[in-house]
Order: structure tokens, then C-alpha cells, then sequence
């Protein structure tokens, strides 16, 4: 178990295996998500309160849980970076920041979108969106500090630590916001049991869920073999790898 | 017996590989002279020895304790707002050593006139010469010095030559980087050039 | 072992009181800024204007948090720089003592003033003095917090030429929930509500802080040898 860890966390390993997984997990998105959009825009019925204004939550839904899975994912790369030191670790912190941003600024701005018709407003104070904004202050704290130590393997074990505090405060964040006020409708699908929402039009969201997760996959994959280059620059797998892909 | 000792180690700074497969290990009594251009990596190594610095590679055949090693790097961890007596007696206080030698020590290093005042109007020579009494305020067998000659006058090369000889007829032992040659008088040194 | 723990603990903190008995200038900053602040708002708004009392909370907290973050960036830069760092990581005391004693300090010297001070400006706010007792309460349980959330974002920069901006935009996020129930508990007392289930959740959030994160600021600054 512990060889097989460890040979998985050899740079040249994760490479290949990423170079492998790519194309995969790409056309896995690709389905996914066509057939979320297209079922969600077109197939699901308009909402009977809504009306075809609650289709951004085909956007919405999935931008907002990858913000937050995204920044788990990062604490756990963090903390493994911080007590084994294992570079890959490192790579993958560094590289999953920034996308985990853009998903956050993602569920921000359709959040926002989709407000002004069911609040009247942009901005409410609201719960899910104060806390999604907050959270997008952490990972702007993230790629700050990452930017601004230049030893990179330093810069990645500091937002290692910046990350494992930060998650222990999201939750914490996200309870006082919404003990402080809560306007924000209750959520939708994870309500078990007793689903609220009709099968048709959920169908399209899991896709849509689904299919962004895998978008997320391919996107960290490619970004983390970049920093791998990056950093193991020199080395001679580095240099075969270039070499065999006619640089 | 040896004091400290190393093997297989590497020593990365700022992503750079700088030693690679050095095998290091210091007896009593041996004073290991490190040499070596700027960037070589002697400061590295040295943070490695003492434990501010993981290594790349490489373990610690014999590991000295904390109580069994003085540090003295080439920042001298004086603030300049306190004076010597003040600095050195936090020293004492943050590693539970009693501060009943911090007059002798001073006297011995020829201090003892500055002890009252601010570290900021002491020369370098003077200011190294208060981090240098670290060493004698508590015993400790390795001593590992970065630069310590760095600013020191003729008398001052001189003193420091004794009490290196000293610590080491006593026993101990330290690993030392210089660019300049040790002061004359000190037995037992080996120098290692570093690629 | 523990004789060690106690001695680095009372030498960090006595260093540290010298130091800011030599500069008084540097720690009497934070509170004349926590003043000016509240004045200026006091001067924004129309003069007696009683809406300055609803926003009171709010105003205390934030201009104690902005006061707060003023010292913070030098807290370990001058050890940092003049190799004071290197002897206490190098001592055969756990490290963390000196750095619990360092951040104790910071809070001595920086959060407890504010939270004294924050009772007067509230008074001139309008504020009811019914009320100035969670006010206080809240800053008592919150400053804390801040010492040690910020202490933990100076560790992460203490290698930085200028830590600048960095700073703030490492602390804020993570002092939210401070804020959100300090000032709440300032609210609640102030609408005649009861203040006790914010002020538990402060004091809840801080013991969380002390168990975390002076080991998360060591670790920090350890890395920042590297």
C-alpha cells in the first residue's frame, strides 16, 4: 500500500498516469456536461415560481460545490504537503488554488444573476453567498501568499498551513453567517428523502455536477503536470519528456 | 567518538541542489574547517547540522541534542534596542542556564565596559564578540560557527583562537566556515573544501 | 522539561515588555489609531446623529481589527532579521513556548488596551451603557483571537521583504466569524437581547485558537528557515 503511495507520488509516475487519465476524464466532461446543459436549458420544464430564471442553477449548483470540495481538496493536499513533504502534494495545492477561485467567483457572479430577479437585488446579505464570498477571500489569500514567497516549496508548504486553518474556518465562517441572517432559499438537492425538485429536472443537474467535477479533474491534472515540469526542470525525466514530445 | 555525524546528505536552497552524497562526521577534539566560494552551500549545511534545515537526502548517524550544541549564525541575534547584558540574559532565560556567568563571560571576551549600553552604538567587532559569549555562558560539546570571525580585530582573532583551543583540550569539538584562515594556535583543525 | 517550557515562556515574555517599554511610541499607535478612527466616523455622520449608536458595534469592531493588524507585521520581522528566530528554534525548549510567549504579548500590548478602550469610545458613540458590558465582554474573548489569527498570518510572511497588503488580506477572511459575533453580541445586548450564546461562540472559536494555532504559527516560521 505504502510503495504502491509512493510510486504514484513520483513525479515522472503522476505524469504519465496524468497523460493517460486526460483524455478520459475530458471526454467523460464533455458528455457530461453537454447533456446537463442541453437537458437543464431545454428539456426540464420551467420552474412553476421561477419560471426559466432558475435554469442558472445548472451553473450555479455545481460552481458553488466545487468552490467548497476544491478547498477541502487543498487542506488535504496541504496537510499532506506540510507533514510528508511530498512535492507532489505541494503541486497539487498550488495548482488546484486558482481553479477553485474561478469556481468561486463563478457561483459569486450567478448567484448574484440569479438574485436580482428572485430578491430585487444583486447583493443580499445572505448566508450561502457571504460565506461564498469570504471563501473566495481565502483562496485570493492562497495564491497571494504562494505568489509572494519565491522558494516555491516553501511558498506551497506556507499555503499548505494557510489552507488546514482556513478549512477548519469555513465552516465556522459559514455557521455565524448564517446564524447572523439567512434569507437564502433551503437547499435543493441534498435534502434526502423527500427530494423537492422534479426527476426531470434533476437528472440534468447531477449530469451537470458530475460532468464539472470531471472538468475540474482534467484542469487540475493538466495544471499540475505544468508545475511538475516546472519544478523538476533539469531533472532527466523532465528533459526525456520534452524531448520525446518534439520541444 | 564522534560528536555529530552525517551521511548521504544533500542540502537544497531556494530549489537548488547544492551537496549532494556528503558524508560528514566530527570527532572530539577536531575543529572541520569548511571552505568554499559563495553559494557553495557552507551556510546551508551548517543550518542542516543544527537543525533549523531538513535536508534533501541523507540521516543523521549521530544527531547531538539540543543541550549539546551552540549555533552561532552569521546574524547575531542581538536586538539592537537592548543592551548586551539584557540580550545575553534573555539567551540565558530561553535556555534555562543560569545567568550567574554573564559578568566573567563578558569580562572574558572584553565586553564588560558595553554591557549597559544599546547593541545599536557597538561596532560589528564588539556585536560579534557578544554573540561569541554565548558559548561560554553554557558548556556545550559541538559548536558550529558561521563565520564567526566576521568583524573582529587583531586581539579579537587572537581571543577567539584561545577559546576555541580551550573547548577543544576540554573535549569538544565544532564545525566552523570561514573565508579567511583560522587564527594560528588552534590544534586539531581539518579544512574541507566544498565544490 | 517543563522547567525549560516555563523559563522560555517568562524570558520571551519579559524581552518583549522591555521592547515596548523602549518604544512606547510604536505600541501607543493601535489605540490613538482605534481613537481617530471612531472619530472620524463620528465626524461623517451628522453631528449627534443617533443612527451612530446603532452602528456602534460595528464601528468599535472594525476600527479594533484595522488597530490590530497595525503591529502585526513586525512581530517576528525584527527576530527574523536579526537571528533571534535561529536561537529559539535552536534551544532545547520546545519552540512554541516562545512563540505562545510572543503571541501573549502582542495581545497584552495590542488587544487588551483596545478592548479597555473600546468602552469610552462607545459611551461617546451613544452607545448604551447597559450594553458596554457584552461590548466588552466580546472584545475580551475576541482580541485574543486576532493576536493569535494574526500572529499565525505574520509567521506565513516573516520571510517577505514587505509583507504589505498580504497581510490583511490573510487575516480578514479568517477574523470574520470574530467580527460576526462580537459585534452581534454588542447587537444583541443593545436590543435588550440576551448576549450569552454569541459570547460562547467566541469563547469557543478562541479556545479552538489556542489549540491550534500557536502550533500552526511555529510550524509557519519553521518553514520560513527554508
Amino acid at each position: 500500500m505504502w510503495t504502491w503511495f509512493h510510486r504514484l507520488a513520483s513525479p515522472p509516475t503522476f505524469y504519465r498516469l496524468a497523460d493517460r487519465l486526460v483524455p478520459w476524464l475530458g471526454l467523460l466532461a464533455a458528455g457530461l456536461l453537454g447533456y446537463g446543459i442541453f437537458g437543464g436549458l431545454l428539456l426540464a420544464p420551467a420552474d412553476y415560481q421561477q419560471g426559466d430564471a432558475f435554469r442558472i442553477i445548472y451553473v450555479h449548483v455545481p460552481a458553488a460545490a466545487l468552490s467548497l470540495s476544491v478547498y477541502v481538496l487543498m487542506a488535504a493536499a496541504g496537510a499532506v504537503a506540510v507533514i510528508w513533504r511530498i512535492k507532489l502534494a505541494e503541486c497539487v495545492l498550488v495548482a488546484a488554488a486558482p481553479i477553485g477561485a474561478s469556481f468561486t467567483a463563478l457561483a459569486l457572479v450567478t448567484g448574484m444573476l440569479w438574485g436580482k430577479p428572485m430578491w430585487g437585488a444583486y447583493w443580499v446579505w445572505d448566508a450561502r453567498l457571504t460565506s461564498e464570498l469570504i471563501l473566495l477571500f481565502l483562496y485570493a489569500g492562497v495564491i497571494g501568499l504562494n505568489q509572494a514567497i519565491e522558494e516555491p516549496r516553501a511558498a506551497a508548504r506556507a499555503c499548505g498551513l494557510l489552507a488546514l486553518i482556513g478549512v477548519i474556518n469555513v465552516p465556522i465562517v459559514h455557521y455565524s453567517v448564517e446564524w447572523w441572517n439567512s434569507l437564502h432559499q433551503g437547499s435543493t438537492i441534498l435534502k434526502l428523502g423527500r427530494p423537492n425538485m422534479s426527476a426531470d429536472m434533476a437528472r440534468p443537474l447531477y449530469a451537470a455536477l458530475l460532468g464539472t467535477y470531471c472538468f475540474f479533474g482534467v484542469a487540475l491534472l493538466r495544471r499540475v503536470q505544468n508545475e511538475l515540469l516546472l519544478r523538476e526542470r533539469g531533472t532527466a525525466w523532465v528533459k526525456e519528456q520534452l524531448r520525446s514530445a518534439h520541444v | 567518538m564522534s560528536l555529530i555525524a552525517v551521511e548521504n546528505l544533500a542540502v537544497a536552497r531556494g530549489g537548488r541542489t547544492l551537496l549532494r552524497g556528503l558524508d560528514l562526521a566530527v570527532q572530539a577534539g577536531e575543529v572541520l574547517h569548511l571552505r568554499g566560494g559563495n553559494g557553495a552551500g557552507k551556510t546551508s549545511l551548517l543550518e542542516v547540522l543544527c537543525g533549523l534545515r531538513v535536508p534533501l537526502e541523507g540521516a543523521f548517524r549521530q544527531r547531538p541534542e539540543p543541550q549539546a550544541l551552540h549555533w552561532l549564525g552569521h546574524k547575531n541575534a542581538l536586538n539592537l534596542a537592548l543592551t548586551p547584558l539584557e540580550n545575553l540574559g534573555f539567551w540565558c532565560g530561553l535556555n534555562s542556564v543560569a545567568e550567574d556567568a554573564l559578568l566573567p563571560v563578558l569580562q572574558r571576551l572584553g565586553i564588560e565596559r558595553l554591557r549597559h549600553r544599546p547593541c545599536r552604538t557597538l561596532s560589528a567587532g564588539q556585536k560579534r564578540r557578544c554573540a561569541l559569549a554565548r558559548l561560554l555562558l553554557a558548556p556545550r560539546p559541538l559548536w558550529l560557527l558561521d563565520e564567526p570571525l566576521d568583524g573582529l580585530d587583531a586581539q579579537g582573532l587572537g581571543l577567539f583562537a584561545q577559546l576555541l583551543a580551550e573547548h577543544l583540550g576540554r573535549g569538544g569539538a565544532a564545525i566552523v566556515t570561514s573565508h579567511q584562515p583560522l587564527p594560528p594556535g588552534v590544534p586539531g583543525v581539518r579544512e574541507w573544501q566544498l565544490a | 522539561m517543563a522547567a525549560g517550557v516555563i523559563g522560555a515562556f517568562t524570558a520571551v515574555l519579559r524581552r518583549e515588555l522591555r521592547l515596548a517599554a523602549r518604544a512606547r511610541a510604536e505600541w501607543l499607535m493601535p489605540p490613538l489609531f482605534f481613537v481617530i478612527v471612531v472619530t472620524l466616523f463620528g465626524l461623517g455622520a451628522k453631528p449627534n446623529d443617533p443612527l451612530l449608536a446603532d452602528f456602534a458595534p460595528a464601528i468599535l469592531w472594525v476600527g479594533a481589527l484595522l488597530a490590530a493588524l497595525l503591529t502585526l507585521e513586525r512581530l517576528f520581522r525584527a527576530d527574523y532579521e536579526d537571528g533571534t528566530l535561529e536561537q529559539i528554534f535552536i534551544a532545547p525548549a520546545p519552540a512554541i513556548a516562545a512563540i505562545a510567549a510572543k503571541l501573549s504579548a502582542h495581545w497584552l500590548l495590542t488587544g487588551l488596551p483596545l478592548a479597555l478602550l473600546a468602552a469610552p469610545l462607545a459611551a461617546a458613540l451613544g452607545f448604551p451603557s447597559a450594553a458596554l458590558p457584552a461590548l466588552t465582554a466580546g472584545l475580551a474573548l475576541g482580541t485574543p483571537v486576532l493576536s493569535l489569527i494574526g500572529g499565525f498570518a505574520a509567521a506565513l510572511t516573516v520571510g517577505l521583504p514587505r509583507a504589505g497588503v498580504l497581510l490583511p488580506l490573510l487575516v480578514l477572511p479568517l477574523v470574520t466569524p470574530i467580527v460576526i459575533f462580537g459585534a452581534g453580541a454588542a447587537r444583541a445586548a443593545q436590543s435588550g437581547l440576551p448576549a450569552d450564546a454569541p459570547l460562547y461562540f467566541l469563547a469557543a472559536v478562541l479556545v479552538l485558537g489556542l489549540t491550534l494555532l500557536p502550533w500552526a504559527t511555529t510550524a509557519a516560521l519553521r518553514n520560513a528557515f527554508e
